[in-house]
């Protein structure tokens, strides 16, 4: 016994150590029940902020494109439609307008850290016998490579973009029996075609991308296009990822595009997160309960075993508050103990989840984040969740009366 | 003449009061306690000495009457003070020896010593271990209090009783459980206390022979003295 340590803390962790077995049991229990939380915390935790960095390495958070151009119905009179059948324009490429000044007032604000004009278009690539329809993306390399990381994305050659070289992705690569230095014809819906040299190939991580996709420099898209001087989109970067909606909207509602963000262009994705959140604050709940009514379980059982010394620390001068604490405590150290055990083993489990599985190819799956905060908020709840347990049987043990607790 | 330590004053005791189950245990007790007196209190079981000790060790209270400590009249204490006076006035020995099993045969002696202070303290320890040392056990002062005989463990409980410094101990039925040898032994050194420390004593026994070796016998039945 230390000499610092209070008389209601040691007598609570004596009680606990001479109940060794029912000590032991509750507090597996509480492990289990943390060790549960811990290895989802850290599983979902991993999984949302590597689809977050995937999805910010690979694609703009805000995009600027023309306004949409939708041909209003004709009217002949009040309320009467004559022609209901309303079509888009045709597929002709359309340029932002004065799209060098939206860029700058871009570059100005600044949540802004990136700002990147692109060429969107399609157009068919011809090699020999091959030929394949692919999304050309006409880009400024020194811009835009810093908003979507292709360098990243090479499998093989370089990242180069002059006005002659194209990047292509993986499989349109295969598909037209390409490598690294073969030339392309690119032939698009205006009637003008180019050749190019493949520079890079690039692996997007999804079938579809790298059957589709090829970049081009800016001005060979342009002329690709017939658009000379144009650009289709905006891609931009902003310091506050999640202020991208709100961003884009003040964009929109200031200029003459319509910017999309990434958060409304993937609101599927946070729908998933929202669910995976809501379940794992589901399980916390269950599991603080389930810890709760174990406390006080096994607290209710030591109250009655021990109702005897109580009667004899009463009889020797210990106040009733002094019996509540001693019982308050004893509920903390089950729940901060077993959390800490359970924190310990939650953490080996996504360790060694982590080092069995990998993707296909044999590099990391997902990247583990154990926040020290996620523990601490853990390790605080379950030491709380113990206190409370413990009040009901704290109480009583408190307002045990002497003479019955001695009588037996 | 001796100085007054304690007196009850027509105390009655009522268990169950107002129910169909009522009982009258303890009926107009008068009795007046001096310091350093030892003294033996027999009766019938069932006669409420249990319940006698109980109200004049402030574990109980009397239905109607009234316990007067030192001059004190501890009818309208509250609960923290009756506690209070509990600790440094009483010290309890209990026939099933009562030590809390959880601790030591010391730590059992230094515990209404540290649930007063609320801490541990050199000055506790060394106190605990000469009360150890009094009654013969400072050879297995750090045994636990459950691995140890009867006889040793009542002389733990007595030291504990003492650890106050207290100005009565209330023993009841002490010997109860011990075998001849053993019961002798104890009775002996709680009249070493009461001879060299002047602490009064007030031992519930069913053993006359005991009864005998006090200063004075007060003999319970059916609630009421009779002598
Ligand atoms: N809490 C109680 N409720 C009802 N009756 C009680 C209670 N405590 C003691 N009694 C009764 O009071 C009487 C005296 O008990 P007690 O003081 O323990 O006697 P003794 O110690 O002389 O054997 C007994 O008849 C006992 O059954
Ligand atoms: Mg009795």
């Amino acid at each position: 016994m230390k000499s610092w340590l209070p008389f209601t803390w040691i007598a609570a962790t004596r009680f606990l150590r001479e109940g060794r077995m029912q000590t032991m049991f509750i507090i597996s229990g509480i492990a289990i029940g943390v060790g549960v939380i811990v290895f989802m915390s850290a599983l979902l935790t991993g999984l949302q902020a590597n689809w977050i960095k995937r999805v910010l390495t690979s694609q703009p958070q805000i995009q600027l494109i023309p306004p949409d151009q939708i041909a209003r119905p004709l009217r002949l009179g009040e309320s009467v439609v004559e022609l209901s059948t309303v079509q888009r324009p045709s597929q002709r490429v359309v340029s932002i307008d004065q799209w060098q000044k939206i860029r700058d007032r871009m570059l100005a604000m600044p949540e802004v850290t990136g700002v990147s004009p692109t060429m969107a278009g399609s157009a068919l690539a011809v090699r020999g016998a091959a030929s394949r329809s692919i999304s050309i993306s006409g880009v400024d390399p020194a811009t835009y490579f810093k908003i979507v990381r292709v360098p990243d994305y090479i499998v093989a050659g370089v990242a180069r973009l002059t006005n002659q070289d194209i990047i292509v992705g993986t499989q349109l690569a295969v598909d037209l029996g390409a490598v690294v230095g073969d030339k392309l014809n690119l032939r698009a819906a205006t009637g003008v075609s180019v050749v190019l040299t493949i520079t890079g190939i690039i692996d997007l991580g999804s079938k579809g991308a790298n059957e589709r996709v090829a970049y081009v420099a800016l001005r060979t898209a342009q002329s690709l296009m017939g658009v000379v001087g144009g650009v289709t989109t905006i891609d931009i970067t902003i310091r506050d990822i999640y202020a991208a909606e709100t961003l884009a909207q003040q964009i929109q509602a200031s200029n003459y595009v319509q910017a999309d963000s990434w958060i409304a262009t993937n609101a599927q994705f946070f729908t998933a997160v929202q669910a995976q959140n809501t379940s794992n604050t589901m399980i916390r709940v269950f599991v603080a309960l389930s810890v709760a009514f174990g406390i006080a379980a096994v607290l209710v059982v030591s109250v009655i075993q021990r109702s005897r010394d109580i009667g004899i620390l009463r009889a020797m001068g210990s106040s009733r508050r002094q019996v509540l604490l001693v019982f308050l405590i004893q509920g903390g150290l089950l729940g901060f103990v077993g959390a800490l055990v359970g924190a310990g083993v939650g953490t080996v489990g996504i360790i060694y989840l982590h080092a069995t599985l990998h993707e296909a190819d044999g590099s990391e799956l997902f990247p583990i984040i154990l926040e020290r905060s996620m523990y601490i908020s853990t390790i605080l709840l379950a030491t709380l969740t113990g206190v409370l347990a413990a009040a009901a049987p704290a109480l009583r043990a408190a307002s045990l009366d002497p003479v019955e607790a001695i009588r037996g | 003449m001796a100085e007054e330590l304690l007196r009850l004053e027509h105390v009655c005791k009522f268990y169950n009061q107002g129910t169909p189950s009522e009982v009258e245990v303890l009926h107009d007790i008068n009795l007046a306690l001096n310091k350093g007196e030892f003294l033996a209190l027999i009766g019938p079981s069932g006669s409420g000495k249990s319940t006698m000790l109980n109200i004049i060790g402030l574990l109980d209270r009397p239905t109607s009457g009234a316990l007067i400590i030192k001059g004190q009249d501890t009818s309208d204490l509250n609960d923290t003070a009756v506690t209070g006076l509990r600790a440094h006035t009483i010290g309890f020995v209990f026939q099933d020896h009562h030590l809390i099993s959880a601790f030591t045969a010391l730590e059992n002696v230094e515990m209404p010593m540290l649930v007063e202070r609320g801490f541990r303290g050199a000055d506790i320890t060394a106190h605990a271990q000469e009360l150890m040392k009094k009654v013969g056990l400072e050879a297995v002062q750090n045994n636990m209090a459950a691995n140890m005989s009867g006889g040793q463990q009542q002389r733990v409980a007595i030291a504990r009783a003492l650890a106050m410094n207290p100005s009565l101990v209330l023993a009841d039925e002490p010997t109860g459980n011990l075998d001849t040898k053993s019961a002798d032994s104890v009775f002996e050194l709680m009249r070493e206390v009461n001879h060299e420390l002047g602490t009064s004593f007030l031992i519930v026994t069913h053993n006359l022979d005991l009864a005998r070796r006090c200063d004075r016998v007060i003999e319970v039945v059916d609630g009421r003295l009779v002598r």
